[in-house]
């Protein structure tokens, strides 16, 4: 057992920012008023995450998460949070997709644009166990764009 | 009468899987409760039996039929007397699940109905939770769950007051999966029988834990898997009172349950075979009569006063750290299990760290959430142990978890 110092050095997994994203999450706290708010579960581990958003002129004018769960689910909703707040629905779209491209499907971050401080996840993916955890937010954001019917043209 | 101690380190070679590396570390497989590691006596009897007598039993005239019929029967004759059973009670099933749905879907759900109430408890796994709760929902019975105290006892006062009528079963387990809790079984029985209560047990987590006895617990139902008890997945046992089971419908129809077949009407066989449709899983009770003769060669006596040392001895070291709540009994009273979380991380983070250093535990809800409620959690990090567990294993989790503290500058 005596590789722990070793193991210290260049963590794969708990990276720095997630760590710090854990510790002091960013948007946490429920959107008032929200278009939509989404419950997610994973019901192999208890982890839960309610993630509320805001549309307004075709962006997302605010988005907050709640939930209990591990180091990785929650970091990742507070990553996501901070990536995603004021973008234009369409890019939230295409930063979901490019997020999904590098944790599910194993694409290398340096190939996908704009993931910015959520490549730090990119380790997730090596633990077949932990990838739900990253996904949970990101499928509760999903589910809530389409009930805030935010691809609908923006009202004048 | 001395016991012999068990030497794990001499046992430890009969199982090959305790050889595997983890993340370059030699595996501490410490999730026995989960499912337990075979011997290789099990392995070479399912193998054994695929090479030398695979045939349909109960069927045929050929010698290889005979000899999967002797095995078959020969492994529920060795299972009754393991665990003091009458053989015509022992019916095999899958798992305990299987066993207990049995028990919901067969004895209860043609009894009971609006105005009865079954009771199960706040430690249950949800095998022995869910197919009472689907039952209620059918039927329209009651469902009241009976709680534990604050020590991970059930509240004895609480539970006699809801083994009044109309309460009609109780179920229970006799060694919780996720406290180790042992519940004196033989006196839950007695009380509930005053009452005209019926008593079925989940003996997942005792049988390869303790010395059972069925006949002498005097439970009407008791079930339990294979696979935890260093068998094979994919064969449990179904113990039943016989003259419960002889007055019971059968649970699943099709071939071996039957006596006489005709377009207008169908008649059963006897016990325990009207409750055994279809080829059953015959390799593995090859793999259940070899696991049943290991566990008796080594003793259930010596294999509970082990898992009890290790217990204790985990206690110390995972326990008396200010930053780690452990939950349930004390020591003295829980059986191979020990439920835990370090304070400020997430299980799933402790098991991920836990497995990079080789360390195998379970970290989750283990199907027991009415209980993570009770104990006001989402999941805990569960350590288990087996008769192939050593004292070093324990402290390679104690320094493994250094490691998470570390991470998480916990």
């Amino acid at each position: 057992m005596g590789s722990a110092a070793a193991q210290a050095v260049d963590d794969d997994l708990y990276r720095e920012i997630i760590l710090d994203h854990y510790r002091r999450p960013r948007h946490h706290g429920r959107v008032d008023p929200a278009d939509s708010t989404v419950h997610g579960h994973n019901p192999l581990c208890g982890d839960e995450v309610d993630v509320s958003l805001r549309v307004r002129g075709g962006r997302v004018e605010a988005i907050g998460f709640e939930g209990q769960g591990c180091s990785i689910s929650l970091a990742s909703a507070s990553m996501m949070t901070e990536q995603v707040a004021g973008l234009p629905v369409d890019a939230v779209r295409g930063v979901l997709d490019r997020f999904k491209q590098m944790i599910v499907d194993g694409v290398d971050a340096g190939r996908l644009e704009d993931l910015g401080d959520l490549e730090a996840l990119q380790g997730v993916r090596r633990y077949a166990s932990r990838v739900k955890c990253a996904v949970l937010p990101w499928n509760a954001l999903e589910r809530g764009l389409d009930q805030a019917g935010a691809d609908e043209e923006p009202s004048p | 009468m001395t016991a012999a101690v068990i030497d794990p380190a001499r046992l430890r070679r009969d199982f090959p899987i305790l050889t595997e590396r983890v993340n370059g570390h030699p595996l501490v497989y410490l999730d026995s409760a989960a499912t337990s590691q075979k011997p290789e006596a099990v392995l070479d009897a399912v193998l054994d039996y695929y090479r030398s007598a695979n045939a349909n039993v109960h069927r045929g005239v050929h010698a290889l039929a005979e000899r999967a019929t002797d095995i078959f029967e020969g492994a529920r004759l060795r299972v009754a007397g393991f665990v003091g059973a009458d053989p015509r009670g022992v019916v095999f099933v899958r798992n305990t699940t299987e066993g207990l749905n049995l028990v919901a879907r067969a004895f209860a759900e043609p009894r009971w109905g609006p105005g009865d109430r079954i009771v199960v408890t706040e430690m249950e796994h949800h095998s022995n939770f869910v197919p009472w709760q689907m039952l209620c929902d059918r039927r329209g019975c009651e469902l009241a769950v009976a709680p534990l105290g604050e020590d991970g006892r059930l509240d004895q006062v609480q539970l006699e007051r809801l083994l009044a009528p109309p309460t009609r079963l109780l179920a229970v387990s006799h060694v919780s999966n996720v406290l180790g809790t042992v519940t004196d079984i033989a006196g839950l029985s007695r009380m509930a029988h005053r009452e005209g209560v019926f008593v079925c047990v989940d003996g997942a987590q005792a049988v390869p834990r303790v010395p059972v006895d069925v006949a002498g617990l005097g439970a009407d139902f008791y079930a339990f898997s294979g696979h935890k008890m260093l068998g094979p997945t994919g064969i449990g046992v179904l113990w039943g009172r016989p003259e419960l089971l002889e007055a019971m419908p059968p649970f699943l129809g099709g071939g071996s349950m039957i006596e006489v077949v005709t377009p207008e009407r169908t008649t059963w066989n006897e016990i325990p075979h009207k409750f055994e449709a279809g080829t059953p899983d015959i390799a593995g009770a090859a793999g259940l009569t070899a696991a049943v003769a290991y566990l008796e060669a080594v003793g259930m006596p010596q294999v509970q006063a082990h898992e009890a040392m290790l217990t204790h001895y985990a206690y110390e070291v995972v326990g008396d750290a200010g930053d780690v709540t452990v939950y349930g009994p004390p020591a003295a009273d829980r059986s191979g299990v020990l439920s835990f979380n370090l304070q400020g991380v997430h299980p799933h983070d402790v098991g991920t760290i836990l497995d990079r250093h080789g360390v195998a535990v379970r970290a989750g809800h283990h199907c027991c959430q009415p209980l993570m409620r009770r104990l006001g959690v989402a999941a805990t990090v569960r350590a288990s142990f087996a008769l192939y567990n050593t004292v070093e294993e324990v402290d390679a989790l104690g320094q493994a978890l250094g490691d998470v503290r570390r991470v998480f500058g916990a």
